[in-house]
């Protein structure tokens, strides 16, 4: 797996890069941005935890969000996604153009949202294998596309695992039941690549990854940067963006975005904390 | 207090009501006010008479020797005392077809050996239509160093009344491995009374439950230890919707001196709806010292964050709750031994819980 932008017509190349010439990119128009969040306000029970929060994320960018332990971001990553439980009570979400806020989470899915769990969900009795067939098969025909079969799809999930470095027999137990805490998020980045999504929302994804498993995820996200595709990156350490380079860093606390900047951000963070930023929250 | 002295007196007063501890949640006597006209077969018919094809159901299983039970009377043929079932090893694996025809009562019995040595597997498939009441009794033996694999599939009409019970009786050193699946019926209980001698012998029983509508399940073992060092495997998964009601009744008794006893005993119900029921009495009774015991019962819902993670990657609501109820049941069905038969029972499980592709 090499850095983006790398030898082009290797292998593992073509399973990364859903070719730019395959008509997904074309977007009618000219667009501003992917993902338009505006004003956005959520509680969950009665509790208010996002609390107009404005961002904006245009297609082939990454964005980086960082922020202190209870801040929201996973919150906000619930509310892309459509998990019951949280309730939008204010502003809206879109995705280029299209009310997110107002489909199913499968519906959302099918646009191609993607969220990478900060933690992932044990699924007892299914194979991982299955699981994600029987996903990518939702989704394809909930877009109006032929099911893949199943020799297609087996040669696509060897490539894939054989890139991610993950044991092929792995796939075939139960989905994230008894795995460890890294091997799950290896198994979200390999359920990323085999779904081929169009916004990708990780969460903390580099929690509980060792040092080669982090470069491995993040030569398998950074195989799926494109002009076509946008990003939002929690996490809390500096050390994930050197291996994913951000477009924008934002700091999200208390649930609103208070501060944006380069990658230089990360840096500034990594150096003087959050207290600045919670006290302009508060 | 037996639906078989019932049937044989016509008198509804000896059915087994809720006040008997045992039938507590399957009350008949509350359910039958009369006995539908019991069958009355003709002479000269036979047990094993033939009967055309195209008369009969379709049986799920396929087999190379078939036993088969009418009630009821298709070709005016009636069976209550069938020959006793010997396995032999030319024809090892037995399919016990069992049909109820209309609104009669019957009573059936049937004897089965399996003889030393031998691995036999008995596949029951119990198909019935009518407003019909019947019970059905097997008496299974199995001969030292024998194996016996049961797998019973119970498709009854919602209005029918079943009873099916077999009582086994394990010399040392045999297997014997049950496998139900049931989707119910009216009232319906299958039950289960293994005598195990330990010496080796091991057991395995197990269940899978599958209630819509207004149908009743009910799954009661008892599984006795009579002997030191035996193994006793149970493992029983139900799924109830709509107004169903799902009875699980699993007693392992472990005698004084049967040491060395490993038994396990899992139940676990999904419920799908407010109105579906599901009771259970998980109890193992224990006079021996040096055992090892466990059960484990569990009722309860899917797990919504499960279905929510599903749904993110792209399943509709109604394929991811499928999915996962199937893998729950999904686990009993795997223990099946028999290819074949395990395989029905997948397809079975699938067509039922309306996953089948
Ligand atoms: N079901 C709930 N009921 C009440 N409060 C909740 C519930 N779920 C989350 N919260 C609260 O919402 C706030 C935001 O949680 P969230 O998980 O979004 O934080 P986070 O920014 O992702 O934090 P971390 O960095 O620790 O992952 C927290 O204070 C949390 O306790
Ligand atoms: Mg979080």
């Amino acid at each position: 797996m090499g850095p983006p932008g790398s030898a082009k017509g290797r292998p593992e190349d073509k399973l990364w890069n859903k070719s730019d010439d395959d008509g997904i990119c074309e977007f009618p128009g000219p667009m501003t941005s992917m993902l338009s969040i505006t004003n956005l306000h959520a509680t969950v029970g009665e509790k208010q935890i996002l609390n107009g929060l404005t961002l904006e994320v245009p297609a082939g960018e990454v964005h980086a969000i960082m922020g202190p332990n209870g801040a929201g971001k996973s919150t906000l990553s619930y509310v892309l996604t459509g998990r019951s439980g949280y309730e939008v009570t204010q502003g809206t979400a879109t995705l280029n153009g299209e009310d997110l806020l107002a489909l199913a989470p499968d519906e959302r899915a099918a646009r191609g949202v993607f969220l990478s769990f900060q933690y992932p969900l044990e699924i007892p009795g299914v194979p991982a294998l299955t699981f994600i067939r029987t996903a990518l098969n939702a989704q394809r025909k909930a877009r109006g596309e032929a099911e893949i079969s199943a020799p297609e799809f087996l040669k696509k999930a060897r490539a894939t695992a054989t890139a991610l470095k993950i044991d092929f027999d792995m796939l075939k137990r139960a989905l994230n039941v008894g795995f460890s805490g890294g091997e799950k998020k290896r198994m979200e980045i390999f359920q990323m690549a085999m779904l081929e999504p169009r916004f990708l929302i990780l969460d903390e994804t580099d929690s509980g990854l060792d040092i080669d498993a982090l470069k491995i995820v993040a030569a398998g996200v950074n195989a799926l940067r494109g002009p076509e595709r946008g990003m939002l990156v929690i996490t809390h350490y500096q050390r994930l963006l050197d291996y994913i380079k951000p477009d924008r860093v934002h700091v999200l606390s208390a649930g609103r975005i208070v501060a944006s900047g380069g990658p230089e951000l990360a840096l500034q963070l990594e150096a003087e904390g959050y207290d600045k930023y919670v006290q302009v929250a508060a | 207090m037996t639906l078989a002295a019932a049937i044989k007196t016509g008198d509804v007063s000896q059915l087994p009501s809720r006040r008997d501890e045992d039938w507590r949640w399957t009350d008949l006597r509350g359910l039958i006010r009369s006995l539908p006209p019991r069958y009355e077969p003709k002479a000269g018919h036979g047990a094993f008479a033939i009967v055309r094809d195209d008369e009969l159901y379709r049986s799920p299983f396929e087999a190379t020797r078939q036993v088969t039970v009418l009630n009821g009377g298709i070709c005016g043929l009636g069976l209550r005392e069938a020959a006793p079932l010997v396995f032999d090893k030319h024809d090892p694996v037995v399919l016990l077809d069992v049909q109820t025809l209309g609104d009669i009562s019957e009573v059936t019995a049937l004897k089965i050996t399996v003889p030393a040595g031998l691995s036999a597997v008995l596949l029951e498939s119990h198909v019935g239509q009518g407003r019909y009441v019947t019970s059905l009794s097997l008496d299974i033996v199995v001969e030292a160093g024998g194996s016996l694999e049961r797998v019973l599939l119970a498709e009854d009409d919602p209005e029918g009344v079943s009873i099916v019970d077999a009582t086994v009786d394990l010399a040392p050193g045999a297997t014997f491995s049950q496998t139900i699946l049931t989707f119910g019926g009216r009232r319906q209980r299958i039950e289960t009374h293994i005598t195990h001698p330990g010496q080796g012998a091991a057991v395995r029983l197990d269940g899978v439950y599958l209630l819509r509508d207004q149908r009743h399940a009910d799954l009661t073992t008892v599984v006795t230890h009579g002997g030191r060092d035996g193994t006793t495997s149970q493992l029983t998964k139900g799924v109830v919707r709509d107004q169903a009601r799902g009875v699980f009744q699993g007693r392992i008794v472990v005698e004084g001196g049967a040491d060395g006893t490993e038994a396990r005993m899992g139940h676990h119900a999904l419920i799908l709806s407010d109105k579906a029921e599901v009771d259970a009495k998980p109890e193992l009774l224990i006079f021996a010292d040096d055992v090892q015991c466990a059960h484990g019962n569990t009722v309860g819902a899917l797990d919504e964050a499960a279905i929510f993670y599903a749904r993110q990657r792209g399943m509709p609501e109604d394929v991811a709750r499928a999915m996962l109820t199937e893998a729950f049941v999904g686990e009993v069905v795997d223990r099946i031994g028999h290819e074949g038969a395990r395989e029905i029972a997948r397809a079975w499980v699938s067509a039922q819980l309306g996953t089948a592709e």
